[in-house]
């Protein structure tokens, strides 16, 4: 009886060391003095920031550094149309990198505005996502700065995209896009 | 007698079927104008093909109108009679709203320019590419009665249920009946030896010969031997215990809000690049901002894909929802009042560590799978890769540098490649297993 006992405790240690490690539940770790970064860590929750967030927007007028002008064009159907008439790339024909772009244009725009700028990507046969009009529409007559302006701000149903693409990269994704509506066009 | 009679029985049948045919042919013009009729009215574009316009809906409307909800632009069911009836606008109007809405504001056509406003000064892009049909047809379309919601009884769902309760009754009765037989056991034991007892019969003792682990203790070699198998055994179980501390393989913690990368990155192929951007060029690959979750849920505001009976239509629906109160958007507008997810971290490298995603994702062109794993088959996101440091060594050890098209390494690749010998070089041969490079 007493053995039984001894089997039945010895078992139940075992049992709840094992139980322990639960996978929802980040394991222990060996000092976590070395673990733990001293600074501050990518959105850390930390209580002397606003809102207890190491994620905070940049002071506004701040400009990242690298050679990135502020967009001063505003997000309204006047500035729309005034980029639509004005704006143009301020990338020559050696700096186009379509390759780059096409990779560009595949990740974040073609899952909605297919690989050919029809308006039939993968979201849009699955009818996840209804009206992306191809990049021939007569009605919108797309140029370099509506592109850009739409890319930047969003229009309609379709976000902004100023977050994911810095700004080098948002003329090369226009420049990409005019070539696909050249290709549909013809 | 017979013959007059049948003369006139043929007599009349053939009159009758003359007058017959003689209604028959004075009602055939009448048909044809029928005929002419309904074909004439479908040229003369009255009627619409309500199959069509969803599909002219879907390409030209859809991205700033639904049917039954407000999104850029008003919902559209029933536009038509609901504009005659309020307004007194016809199809004219119509017309030449959506041929050129920005025109009529600025004319100055009253109601126009109330819907501008309402909508805060959005202009409705002009369609003038969709002819007379075309209005028709998305006019049929936006006339259709909205699908009845079907209630769906669960009868499926409470037959589970009961299944689960079930099952558990027969565990239940099955634990009782074992504890009934055990009782039963020493029950018959117990009579059994009080028979023996009034009968007058010794229970047999057992022989009290040298018991076995006395004989065992007795015998040192024995012991010396089960003694370092069993320190050497506890070593092997006392060091795989340690050696896994710190190693969060397999974390699966609940996140606040379900997001199912199953259903994003599996069934719908978005691209991991597409939401973890700066996984290109930073050192983290953070976890997205809501903004880019908004994207596409600003009009993807109910799922509709496959369900199970844990993760049905209601759940996800649910889950959406309190993104939208993370985002502080009330299906329109957003209020100004996020609410910021607090996201739990899964991948976490300690302090000591350096790794730098831009490095692997846009030079060296990993794929994420390679160290994230199966991620578009997760529905709950779990860490597939141990993240120690024997297996980034590994990994830099096997694994060839991507050098074709890559400017990055040209020149040293040459160099190295001379210095080795080789034609392919590894991670660890660029340097790659150096303390120095993550250890700092």
């Amino acid at each position: 009886m007493k053995s039984v006992f001894k089997i039945v405790v010895v078992l139940m240690v075992f049992a709840t060391v094992v139980a322990c490690k639960k996978d929802t539940r980040p394991n222990y770790q060996f000092m976590p003095n070395m673990y733990e970064p001293v600074g501050y860590e990518a959105y850390q929750e930390a209580d002397v920031f606003n809102g207890d967030m190491e994620a905070q927007l940049p002071a506004e007028g701040s400009i990242p550094r690298g050679g990135h002008m502020p967009f001063e064009i505003e997000n309204t159907t006047e500035g729309y149309d005034f980029a639509k008439a004005t704006l143009t790339s301020p990338l020559d024909s050696t700096q186009i990198d379509s390759q780059r772009a096409g990779q560009l244009y595949d990740i974040y725009c073609g899952i909605c505005h297919g690989k050919k700028g029809d308006g039939k990507g993968k979201l849009v046969t699955r009818e996840k996502i209804l009206g992306v009009p191809s990049y021939d529409d007569a009605g919108r007559a797309i140029t370099a700065g509506s592109i850009y302006h739409t890319i930047y701000y969003g229009k309609n149903a379709m976000g902004s995209y100023a977050n994911q693409l810095n700004e080098e990269e948002r003329w090369q994704v226009v420049d990409y896009v005019l070539n696909l509506k050249a290709d549909l066009e013809k | 007698m017979k013959k007059p009679y049948q003369s006139l029985e043929d007599n009349s049948t053939n009159n009758m079927i003359q007058v017959i045919y003689r209604q028959l042919a004075s009602k055939i013009p009448y048909l044809g104008l029928v005929i002419l009729l309904t074909f004439s009215t479908s040229l003369t574009a009255q009627e619409g093909d309500p199959v069509k316009g969803k599909t002219l809906f879907n390409t030209n409307c859809a991205a700033c109108h639904n049917l039954d909800r407000p999104m850029t632009g008003p919902a559209l069911r029933y536009v038509q009679a609901r504009l005659e009836e309020e307004q007194g606008l016809g199809r004219d109007w119509l017309d030449k709203w959506i041929r050129n809405s920005a025109g009529m504001v600025k004319s100055g056509d009253a109601y126009a320019v109330q819907i501008f406003n309402e909508y805060n000064g959005t202009a409705m892009t002009a369609f003038p590419q969709l002819s007379d049909q075309d209005i028709s047809d998305i006019l049929a379309y936006t006339a259709t009665d909205p699908p009845k919601k079907e209630e769906v009884v669960k009868e499926d769902g409470g037959g589970d249920d009961q299944g689960g309760v079930s099952n558990k009754l027969i565990l239940g009765a099955l634990a009782i009946l074992f504890a009934l037989l055990a009782v039963a056991l020493v029950l018959v034991r117990q009579t059994l030896n009080r028979f023996a007892q009034e009968k007058g019969i010794e229970v047999a003792a057992k022989d009290k010969s040298l018991p076995i682990w006395k004989a065992f203790v007795q015998n040192q070699f024995l012991v010396l031997v089960t003694v370092i198998f069993f320190l050497l055994a506890s070593a092997y179980f006392v060091y795989g215990y340690l050696s896994q501390i710190g190693v969060d393989q397999g974390y699966q913690p609940v996140q606040p809000i379900h997001f199912s990368h199953k259903i994003h990155a599996g069934d719908n192929g978005i691209d991991c690049k597409y939401c973890h951007s700066s996984a290109r060029v930073s050192k983290h690959s953070g976890i997205p901002s809501l903004n880019i979750c908004m994207n596409c849920h600003k009009s993807v505001y109910e799922y509709n894909g496959e369900t199970t009976d844990k993760y049905n239509k209601a759940f996800y629906d649910a889950e959406i929802q309190k993104l939208y109160a993370a985002t502080g958007w009330d299906g329109q507008n957003y209020t100004g009042e996020p609410k910021p997810v607090k996201w739990v971290r899964i991948h976490n490298l300690p302090d000591f560590a350096y790794f730098n995603h831009s490095q692997h994702v846009e030079v060296a062109g990993v794929q994420c799978q390679t160290c994230h794993g199966p991620v578009e088959e997760m529905e709950v996101m779990y860490q597939h890769a141990p993240l120690t440091m024997g297996w980034c060594i590994n990994c830099h050890r096997e694994t060839n540098v991507k050098v074709e098209d890559n400017a990055y390494y040209t020149k040293i690749h040459e160099e190295l490649s001379k210095k080795y010998g080789v034609d392919k070089l590894t991670a660890a041969q660029m340097g790659g297993l150096e303390c120095g490079k993550c250890h700092y």
